[in-house]
């Protein structure tokens, strides 16, 4: 079986993928691309570690944590979707003022 | 008979190289609608891993959602806003300082993976996913005692997402 | 209590002359009249009490101040309360104030309050219009009641108020016109130079109270035990070892008492203030230089005999220091004024260095032990010189009024006018509409150069126009001079020449005194005849004698004129027959027949035993009697070879200075320049000290100066408050808020509005925390090294921040 510690690295991997995206790409829908990127880093990661935790073992508190990774997982699609529906309608909207999606060139929330 | 391990093994790196190239021919393509497509790429090999990590609900969640909807509302974002596609560099001027941050990040993380490798945590059970996982899934996420709450919230979440996503993309009245 | 018994009436005697100054001054002051009625009705009761004191004295208590005699042990009136104690048991001393009545006593009541009622109807008419008229009958009646004060006090303190008193009034008198500068100079001169007499009398009167616990008459005169102490003690004995210059405790009390009645009597060298005084109204000038004031001084020092001559052996010519002091300074004074008497042309000028002269007689016989002649010459005198001031004040009084009388024959009002300006005379208000506010009554040198009522070498031949005044000032000139047997001062003239050349065989002393004061008598009989030869002898040398009169025929004149003459009537008869009382029975014919009227010297009978050993009687020798005339005959004689013969005229110079020279006339005339002596040894560094040494450099240079300096240095102390308050305190008040701003306006450059960046900063904390995570959990040796590696990261990233903002802002 393939060690967890390929899955971590792999999800190390694209997360660090992600973020320089993020960091780097001008365009508002290519930085959306990159948190895409992240998110799915971080699911890759929880569904890895709820593999290798099977089985189930209980915890202290009674706590049934049988299938708490992929809920979690699932919690996350939810909140990426719905992430991804209001980024790219700020920047439609962006669009729509200034004429631009350049992440650098909406700064008028300064000092 | 060939080796379940090897197999395993090289399934997982396809789908890693997937994963990977896909994620970086994202960053790395100048053309933003490529990008885009790198990006179904790359979230086709994540499915592909969750289905090698026993989640395959999660795989299909992943392909419909992900790659189904998400990836087309970023296609439909492209092609909205396409004049200013490819007028400008792709990357703005402060990328070496992304690339090195981005690149410490991964080296530490997976430094401190490597250290830990032997840690109980890491080198933990790999014991057998028992039982119908999919429908433990679905108990769990409305036994009231488990996730139901979260659930509702979610729900909420996106009905929320969803008015505001209208109401900000609207055209001014 | 019965109230015509002496012991308890003398009380009241001093009371209705102090209770009159305080009523007019109060209440009384408007009206002319009321305060005319209380003050002579004041002075009235209080010589009726007198009177009676004088009249029990004489005929039924002839031996008064007897011990034993028939005012039972004590032998005087008297009685004292317990006023001041000082101390408790047995170490209680306690001053007492009382009254003493005593043969002394007697005979200055008699005198005195008698003048004074004589003055104060004279000046009834004298200072008739003055406008400050009450004014000047309080301060009258404050110096009476100080006077009769004095005369009853039965202790020293009691006495040395009076004589403040005195003093005090006499400079009120003096300077009573004192919109005259020369009169409230005289003033002040009189008042300064006597306290420089009070000032070592009351010194001695210290020492005494000191020495002896008590200031009683009785108890320190009277007592032979208390003056033999005195008289042994060494002076100061505490501090100077052998007495003070070898004196005894006596005759230091004494030399310090004489020096009071060397001011108060105005002998050399106090005796510069006398004839300033002058400026006074004449009444004030009667008063006080012929009746009262200088007389006290004498009285003093013929009370305090028994003290001053404690240690003498007089019968063997020993005198003690007072003694001699008295009659050094006396005989000096008499002979020394005598000779400015000779010079001057001022009518009471004259009249003032005569008085000097006089007193210094008395207190010369004084000095030589001569005690009832001394006290007999007191007492004439008063009556004399009183009468010669008065009438003296007549003289002016007509001389002014002659003079309107002479310009009122010229042109107009407008001379007339300024005539009254210049003279101010206040008594001719009937000239109305004039109405000169008493500006200056009698005027002296200052006032016209162009006339001077009282110059005498403008009078002459007043005795057609006065003939009143001219018998009077007769009678007084006579009486002055020493005319033989008729006249006072010729008996008690002639009594201290009798004593001082009883003593001259036993004290060299006496011949000095006797010598002097011989030449003197001759000197004064000398100026008399010229005074009163260029006064109303000869012819009048101006117009204004021609016209002078005091009676102008108006009844307002003849009423005027009663209070003019009616006291001198009184005190010329006093002033002739005085002198009967101290008829020597020895004397020829006179004597006899004194004698065979019942009357064996009574004056030194009575008088003599005041002291507790009565003086020896003096047999009668003829040497004393040929003196006395021919110090008489040849002054007259001199007087009459130089101002009778031939008269002096107008114009012509006074034949004095063709007899003496020039020079020496003129120093005369000026007084020897005892006055310019004093100005520069005295008054000028006196004046220094005050305006430059005082003001000057003490008040202004020093005193200013250290608080100009306190204050520079509160000024500089609060510049430099205020400094460190601008920039310590506002520094750190404005700098902090300063320095905040400038930091938060370089901070906020870090929201930029880029998301991206923001970005950035969140994983470069991330990171951060993450290595030193690893750090710590991994490399846990290696801590220190990451510490310091952050530190000097943090640093340098500053240091470009800073640089690369200033570089920005630039």
């Amino acid at each position: 079986m393939v060690p967890l510690i390929a899955y971590l690295i792999v999800a190390a991997g694209l997360f660090s993928l992600g973020m320089y995206a993020v960091l780097a790409r001008r365009n508002a829908i290519a930085i959306l691309m990159g948190v895409e990127l992240m998110l799915n880093a971080v699911n890759i990661n929880l569904v890895a570690f709820w593999r290798f935790s099977q089985p189930v073992t209980e915890a202290a508190n009674g706590l049934k944590v049988g299938m708490a990774g992929q809920a979690f997982a699932a919690f996350v699609f939810v909140v990426a979707a719905a992430e991804v529906a209001v980024g790219l309608a700020l920047v439609i909207s962006m669009y729509r003022n200034r004429r631009t999606v350049i992440a650098e060139d909406i700064d008028s929330l300064k000092f | 008979m060939p080796n379940v391990d090897v197999v395993q093994w090289i399934a997982f790196v396809v789908l890693s190289l997937l994963v990977l190239g896909g994620g970086l021919m994202v960053v790395a393509d100048q053309n933003l609608f490529h990008g885009a497509l790198w990006l179904l790429v790359c979230l086709f090999g994540v499915a592909g891993l969750f289905v090698m990590l026993s989640a395959p609900f999660l795989a299909a969640v992943q392909v419909l959602v992900y790659m189904g909807a998400i990836v087309i509302l970023i296609i439909f974002a492209i092609m909205l806003t396409q004049k200013m596609m490819g007028q400008r560099e792709a990357l703005n001027d402060r990328w070496p300082v992304g690339l090195v941050m981005a690149a410490m990040a991964f080296l530490l993380t997976s430094f401190v993976l490597v250290l830990a490798s032997n840690s109980p945590l890491l080198a933990g059970a790999t014991g057998n996913v028992t039982g119908d996982t999919i429908l433990k899934l679905g108990n769990s996420l409305v036994d009231t005692g488990q996730y139901a709450l979260p659930f509702e919230l979610a729900s909420l979440l996106l009905t929320a997402a969803m008015i505001g996503a209208i109401v900000i993309a609207r055209e001014e009245a | 209590m019965n109230w015509s018994d002496p012991n308890y009436l003398t009380w009241l005697i001093p009371i209705p002359p102090l209770v009159a100054f305080f009523v007019i001054i109060l209440a009384a002051g408007r009206s002319k009249t009321l305060s005319h009625i209380i003050a002579i009705g004041c002075v009235f009761s209080s010589w009726l009490m007198s009177l009676s004191i004088v009249l029990a004295a004489v005929t039924q208590h002839k031996d008064l101040g007897l011990v034993g005699g028939s005012l039972g042990p004590k032998g005087v009136w008297g009685g004292s309360i317990n006023w001041l104690a000082n101390g408790t048991g047995s170490g209680l001393r306690a001053i007492n104030m009382g009254v003493l009545v005593d043969p002394l006593t007697v005979i200055m009541l008699f005198m005195v309050p008698l003048a004074c009622l004589l003055i104060f109807i004279y000046s009834l008419g004298y200072m008739a219009h003055d406008p400050r008229n009450t004014r000047f009958f309080a301060y009258l009646s404050l110096f009476a009641g100080g006077m009769l004060l004095l005369v009853v006090a039965d202790n020293l303190l009691m006495l040395f108020i009076g004589w403040e008193i005195m003093g005090l009034c006499s400079y009120l008198l003096i300077g009573f016109w004192y919109e005259k500068p020369s009169a409230y100079k005289a003033a002040m001169k009189a008042f300064m130079t006597t306290r420089i007499g009070d000032v070592i009398m009351m010194l001695g009167i210290a020492y005494l109270w000191a020495s002896t616990g008590t200031l009683n008459f009785r108890d320190v005169l009277h007592n032979q035990a208390t003056l033999d102490m005195l008289a042994k003690a060494p002076a100061l004995s505490s501090v100077f070892n052998g007495g003070f210059l070898g004196l005894s405790a006596a005759a230091l009390i004494g030399i310090c008492i004489v020096c009071g009645t060397i001011g108060k009597s105005a002998q050399f060298p106090l005796h510069v203030w006398l004839p300033d005084a002058m400026e006074g109204p004449t009444p004030v000038s009667a008063m006080i230089h012929a009746a009262t004031m200088v007389s006290a001084g004498v009285y003093l020092v013929i009370r305090m005999f028994p003290l001053l001559s404690a240690g003498a052996n007089i019968e063997a010519g020993l005198y003690s220091p007072p003694m001699v002091l008295m009659a050094v300074v006396g005989a000096f004074t008499a002979l020394f004024s005598a000779t400015i008497a000779l010079a001057q042309n001022d009518i009471k000028k004259v009249l003032a260095y005569s008085t000097i002269s006089q007193l210094g007689f008395m207190i010369a016989a004084l000095g030589i032990g001569a005690y009832v002649a001394a006290a007999f010459h007191l007492i004439t005198h008063a009556f004399f010189k009183a009468l010669l001031f008065l009438g003296s004040g007549s003289v002016i009084h007509g001389m002014e009024h002659g003079e309107h009388a002479a310009h009122a024959g010229h042109a107009g009002h407008d001379s007339h006018v300024a005539a009254d300006a210049a003279h101010g005379h206040d008594a001719h208000d009937s000239h109305a509409g004039h109405g000169e506010p008493g500006a200056g009554h009698a005027p002296t040198e200052d006032v016209t150069p162009t006339f001077d009522p009282q110059d005498m070498r403008n009078m002459g031949g007043l005795r057609h126009t006065m003939p009143v005044t001219h018998l009077t000032f007769l009678i007084g000139g006579a009486a002055l001079a020493g005319f033989p047997i008729i006249t006072a001062g010729f008996w008690s003239k002639d009594e201290i020449f009798a004593d001082a050349f009883n003593m001259s065989s036993r004290s060299p002393l006496a011949i000095f005194v006797l010598v002097a004061l011989a030449l003197a008598a001759t000197l004064t009989a000398l100026y008399t005849v010229r005074q009163i030869a260029m006064t109303f002898w000869g012819e009048p040398r101006t117009e204004a004698a021609k016209h002078a009169l005091h009676n102008d025929g108006t009844a307002e004149g003849r009423a005027i004129s009663f209070e003019l003459t009616f006291p001198l009537i009184i005190l010329a008869f006093f002033a002739l027959v005085a002198g009967f009382v101290g008829v020597n029975p020895g004397f020829p014919v006179i004597g006899s027949l004194v004698k065979s009227l019942g009357f064996q010297e009574p004056f030194a009978n009575f008088v003599g035993r005041t002291l507790l050993n009565a003086p020896a009687h003096l047999d009668f020798n003829g040497w004393p009697v040929l003196i006395s005339l021919t110090v008489f005959g040849l002054g007259a004689y001199l007087g009459w070879l130089l101002y009778v013969r031939r008269p002096v005229v107008a114009g012509q110079p006074d034949p004095m200075e063709g007899i003496l020279g020039a020079d020496l006339y003129r120093i005369l005339q000026n007084k020897y320049y005892v006055d310019e002596f004093y100005g520069w040894a005295f008054i000028s560094p006196a004046r220094w000290i005050a305006e430059v040494f005082t003001y000057q450099v003490l008040d202004k240079g020093l005193i200013d100066g250290i608080l100009h300096m306190i204050a520079r240095a509160a000024i500089y102390t609060g510049n430099l408050f205020r400094e460190f308050n601008r920039v310590v305190i506002d520094g750190v008040g404005d700098g902090i808020p300063a320095a905040l701003i400038d930091a938060a306006r370089s901070l906020r450059g870090v929201q930029s509005g880029h998301i991206q960046q923001y970005l950035l900063y969140a994983l470069v904390g991330v990171l951060w925390v993450g290595l030193n995570l690893v750090v710590i959990v991994v490399f846990p040796a290696i801590i220190g090294w990451a510490a310091l590696a952050q530190i000097a990261i943090a640093l340098l990233l500053v240091l470009i921040f800073n640089m690369s903002s200033s570089k920005a802002s630039e």
